[in-house]
């Protein structure tokens, strides 16, 4: 674990939407420059958590601080102008629109570089094949790599990585291991990833941090929770190397 | 090394079944009406009018599309537009009344250029004011845009009188030009013409330029849009201004149309400009397009083939085409 | 005390401004004839009493129901033309009438049976738009088909013959006229319905209505069938405006698409229960009262203020007498962004 202060750190964060206190009393560092891993049963808060730090639902208590700023009232754009890529749990493609104006979109400084482009259809070929279409007529396992792809289209400081296997076939989902391991090599790249599967987390995480009931009840390093097989029973339920 | 081929418009894309439509229909007419010359007229009257019903729905449908806010005051600006028009008349009589084409046309343009002015900061002030408190709230949206639609209309009453004012038509736009049997009206081919420049500017500003592509985002999913960074609210204003103005300029031409100015006529054109939105699916430009010339040029034949059905042949095809696609033809917009 | 709760519903207004007003619309509603003499305050009474029923019936639609619609004068118009059409074509009895109400009332229940379904298939923003299209569509439609409807110029009739103001009835020291008890019809009716009304929004239906408005995913799975409490409520409210509708041919003795079929008389009702409250049934009371008094007697205020300010620029035009709905438009603009809950939510008391 790095000795740095984390990039992003959450303190006693509270949320509620309408009448539901969903997250209540989140504490959390991500640690600059490591992928980690936000586990936890569905409905433990783990979306809610990465909205709330995207500004689309206000905390009610509590501050989130990204690299030294209080970003807890910031809008939206601005936190994501502070360099920060979200790739939601619906991945958020805009179907209407192509491939190459989806990435477009996301290229906020201006026209696509082109060297990191090449690199994105090096991980995803599928998208070099469909620039020009639709991002409607992608698959599922398409979309998503689009919506990761956005996200990497210019640097940033952090990825919020919202449930990216969700749904897809194993082969894809080794492909979109592959495409991570690739992410983590670029210098002082920040990942903060929810997930709930576990071969994908264990694949991949460098530390992690588990959710249950709006709180988070663990965190450390996934090296130290991999040999610990009674506290995955009793954090997760099941054993990180099951797969789903 | 990269496969990019030639855009695609992503209004047309995979879908061209609707696009076929307006011509099936108009093919369909013909044999029903008979004499081709009057299928012509028909056929232009319908296409002008659906012209000038794009106009001023498509600001209604991009208003809706991008900001989620249903606007029953769109009609004011139409009427607005008109009357604003009307006030520079006077002034210009010379231009109008000469028989040269080109001194009416610069005339048409300063009448519109006026309306488009006077609604776009009017339409920033109903924003600001009468919208922007009521955000995400349907329906007090509904009830203070009808609420303004009362006031905007009894000011107009109140300024000009209740009595309609007729306005003729600019000497060269009068009268018909004549093929043979068959006769195309001036105005209706100024107005044919008028709307497809202003379709292809919008297409274009959609399609080629980086606000075009927050607008068409923002109205698939303007959460997105500000999860990638854009403060997509600052648009709102100017989208809003946009489609006021447009809907001015509508009314411009809605007053030539029918040489007449009514407190009302904002009223009747909104309902089908509504119609038109339904049919062509919220937030679709294209859409709009082919749902405006549809319902106009329907109106048109049924005009003809039965005069007591034309004013709820909106409703049928309305009906119809729902049952077809219940969210429209295009329907872009994911709610 | 409890047979008063139970006349009202178990749902009495709360709160003593509210009640108030409330007992002074309702007595001088019913004694309007002996209280202001002369034609034109009968006139106004009554306008009051069937507008009463139909801001309420609307309230039904809007405030209980959650759906947004722009056809409800159609209904109004159905009740008016089945009365007024019956009158005219079958002769001036009390079967005809009868007649005339009974056509009038299938027929509305019929058309928001279909309109309500094809509400399910479009969404209600859709659907508030679409019914803005039905009803001019509808509007038109009457003016057009004159040989059945009187076109433009409706129709007028004779009523039976208790209710002609040539009719004279003598109960001890007083002669009523025809056109009192005409008057007394009109109210009596307008008071049933509106306890009518009452009692359907407070019964075990009326709080899934209202459960289904607030929250329509829950009360989904909660296990009520949305689609056939949306559809009942439709019809009800449909049925209550065509009654109004009635109550209207039968005073005004006159049917015809300007005084049932015109948006404006959609605008007027929309404001009466926004103004009023939403949602609360006694705001429709107060809103139908505030807007017909204002209607006519406002006027002459504003007749006043107008000659006033003769000389300066504008306003006179804007205090027009007849430019009294600016004001109201205004009114209610102001009242949807500071009173959402109307002039009720204001003074009700829990």
């Amino acid at each position: 674990m790095s000795e740095a202060p984390p990039l992003l750190k959450l303190a006693g964060i509270n949320t509620h939407i309408g009448p539901y206190h969903i997250l209540q009393g989140v504490d959390l560092n991500v640690p600059r420059g490591e992928l980690t891993m936000l586990l936890g049963r569905n409905g433990a808060g783990k979306t809610t958590t990465l909205r709330t730090i995207m500004g689309l639902w206000h905390a009610s208590a509590g501050a989130v601080t990204f690299d030294g700023a209080d970003i807890t009232a910031w809008a939206t754009p601005d936190i994501a102008r502070a360099g920060i890529g979200y790739v939601p749990e619906t991945m958020g493609i805009f179907s209407d629109l192509t491939v190459r104006e989806n990435l477009l979109l996301a290229a906020r400084s201006g026209p696509i570089d082109e060297a990191r482009l090449h690199w994105i259809f090096g991980l995803f070929p599928a998208l070099e094949k469909f620039w020009s279409l639709a991002a409607g007529v992608l698959s599922g396992g398409q979309k998503q790599m689009l919506s990761i792809a956005r996200a990497m289209i210019e640097p940033r400081k952090l990825f919020l990585i919202d449930e990216p296997t969700k749904g897809l076939a194993p082969a894809i989902i080794a492909n979109m291991i592959a495409a991570f391991r690739e992410l983590k090599k670029s210098p002082d790249t920040t990942i903060l990833v929810v997930e709930q599967n576990f071969l994908f987390a264990k694949s991949l995480g460098d530390a992690v941090a588990v959710m249950d009931n709006g709180r988070v009840v663990h965190a450390g390093t996934m090296a130290a929770l991999a040999e610990d097989r009674d506290l995955q029973h009793r954090l997760l339920g099941l054993h990180l190397d099951q797969h789903q | 090394m990269t496969a990019r081929g030639t855009p695609s418009l992503p209004l047309l894309h995979r879908d061209l079944l609707p696009v076929l439509l307006v011509p099936a229909v108009a093919l369909a007419a013909l044999p029903l009406v008979g004499s081709f010359s009057t299928w012509v007229t028909l056929t232009l009257a319908g296409l002008a009018m659906g012209m000038i019903i794009f106009v001023i729905a498509s600001g209604l449908t991009l208003v809706f599309g991008l900001m989620d806010v249903l606007n029953f005051g769109h009609g004011a600006f139409i009427s607005i537009g008109a009357y604003a028009a009307a006030t520079l008349v006077p002034a210009l009589a010379g231009f109008l009344q000469a028989d040269s084409l080109f001194y009416n046309l610069v005339a048409l343009l300063a009448l519109i250029a006026l309306a488009m002015v006077v609604t776009g900061l009017l339409g920033y002030a109903f924003e600001r004011v009468i919208i922007m408190p009521v955000y995400g709230q349907h329906l007090k949206q509904i009830l203070v845009t009808v609420g303004g639609l009362i006031v905007a209309e009894q000011i107009i009453v109140a300024i000009f009188g209740p009595v309609q004012i007729p306005l003729t038509l600019p000497t060269a736009f009068r009268g018909a030009l004549v093929f043979g049997d068959v006769a195309i009206e001036r105005y209706r081919l100024i107005a044919v013409v008028v709307g497809l420049i202003i379709f292809a500017v919008m297409l274009l500003v959609l399609n080629r330029t980086r606000i075009g592509l927050l607008i068409r985002a923002g109205v698939e999913n303007g959460e997105m849009v500000e999860a990638l960074g854009y403060h997509i609210r600052r648009l709102f204003v100017g989208v809003f201004m946009a489609g006021s103005a447009l809907a001015g300029l509508g009314g411009v031409m809605w007053g030539f149309y029918r040489e007449l100015l009514t407190p009302a006529m904002g009223m009747d054109v909104m309902v089908l400009a509504f119609i038109v939105v339904v049919i062509g699916g919220l937030g679709s430009v294209g859409g709009c397009f082919i749902g405006a010339l549809l319902v106009a040029v329907v109106a048109n034949y049924t005009g003809f083939l039965a005069p007591k059905l034309a004013l709820v042949s909106n409703i049928l095809l309305m009906a119809l085409i729902l049952l077809w696609r219940s969210r429209g033809l295009y329907p872009v917009a994911k709610r | 005390m409890s047979a008063l709760g139970g006349i009202l519903s178990g749902n009495p207004p709360r709160g003593v401004a509210l009640t108030l007003i409330l007992l002074a619309i309702l007595l001088g509603l019913a004694l309007a004839p002996l209280l202001f003499p002369g034609m034109e305050a009968l006139n106004v009474a009554a306008k009051i009493c069937y507008f009463i029923v139909l801001a309420a019936s609307y309230d039904l639609l809007l405030g209980y129901t959650g759906i947004v619609s722009f056809a409800h004068t159609m209904f109004f118009g159905i009740g008016g033309y089945g009365a007024g059409l019956a009158l005219y074509n079958f002769g001036p009895s009390w079967g005809a009438l009868l007649l005339g109400t009974g056509v009038a009332l299938v027929v509305a229940v019929a058309l928001a049976l279909v309109i309500g379904l094809f509400s399910l298939r479009v969404r209600a923003i859709f659907f508030a738009m679409i019914t803005l299209a039905v009803a001019s569509a509808f509007s038109v439609l009457a003016s057009q088909l004159s040989t059945f409807t009187g076109g433009e110029d409706g129709r007028t009739f004779r009523l039976p013959q208790a209710l002609r103001p040539s009719f004279h009835f003598a109960a001890g020291p007083f002669t009523l006229s025809g056109r009192i008890l005409a008057y007394y019809f009109v109210f009596a009716a307008a008071l049933v319905l509106f306890l009518l009304l009452l009692r359907v929004v407070n019964s075990p239906f009326g709080r899934v209505l209202q459960a289904i408005r607030d929250n329509e995913f829950r009360t989904e799975a909660l296990g009520y069938r949305i689609v056939i409490y949306r559809s009942i409520g439709n019809c009800l409210a449909a049925a209550a405006a065509a009654l109004a509708g009635v109550l209207s041919a039968v005073w005004l003795r006159y049917t015809g698409p300007a005084v049932t079929l015109s948006f404006d008389i959609m605008l007027d009702i929309l404001l009466m229960v926004v103004i009023g409250g939403m949602g609360t049934l006694y705001g429709a009371v107060i809103g139908a009262a505030i807007f017909v008094l204002a209607e006519t007697y406002l006027q002459n205020v504003m007749a006043m203020i107008s000659h006033m300010t003769a000389g300066v620029p504008l306003i006179p035009l804007i205090f027009d007498p007849d430019r009294w709905l600016l004001w109201l438009g205004v009114l209610f603009v102001l009242s949807v962004y500071f009173f959402p809950l109307g002039i009720v939510g204001r003074l009700w008391r829990k």
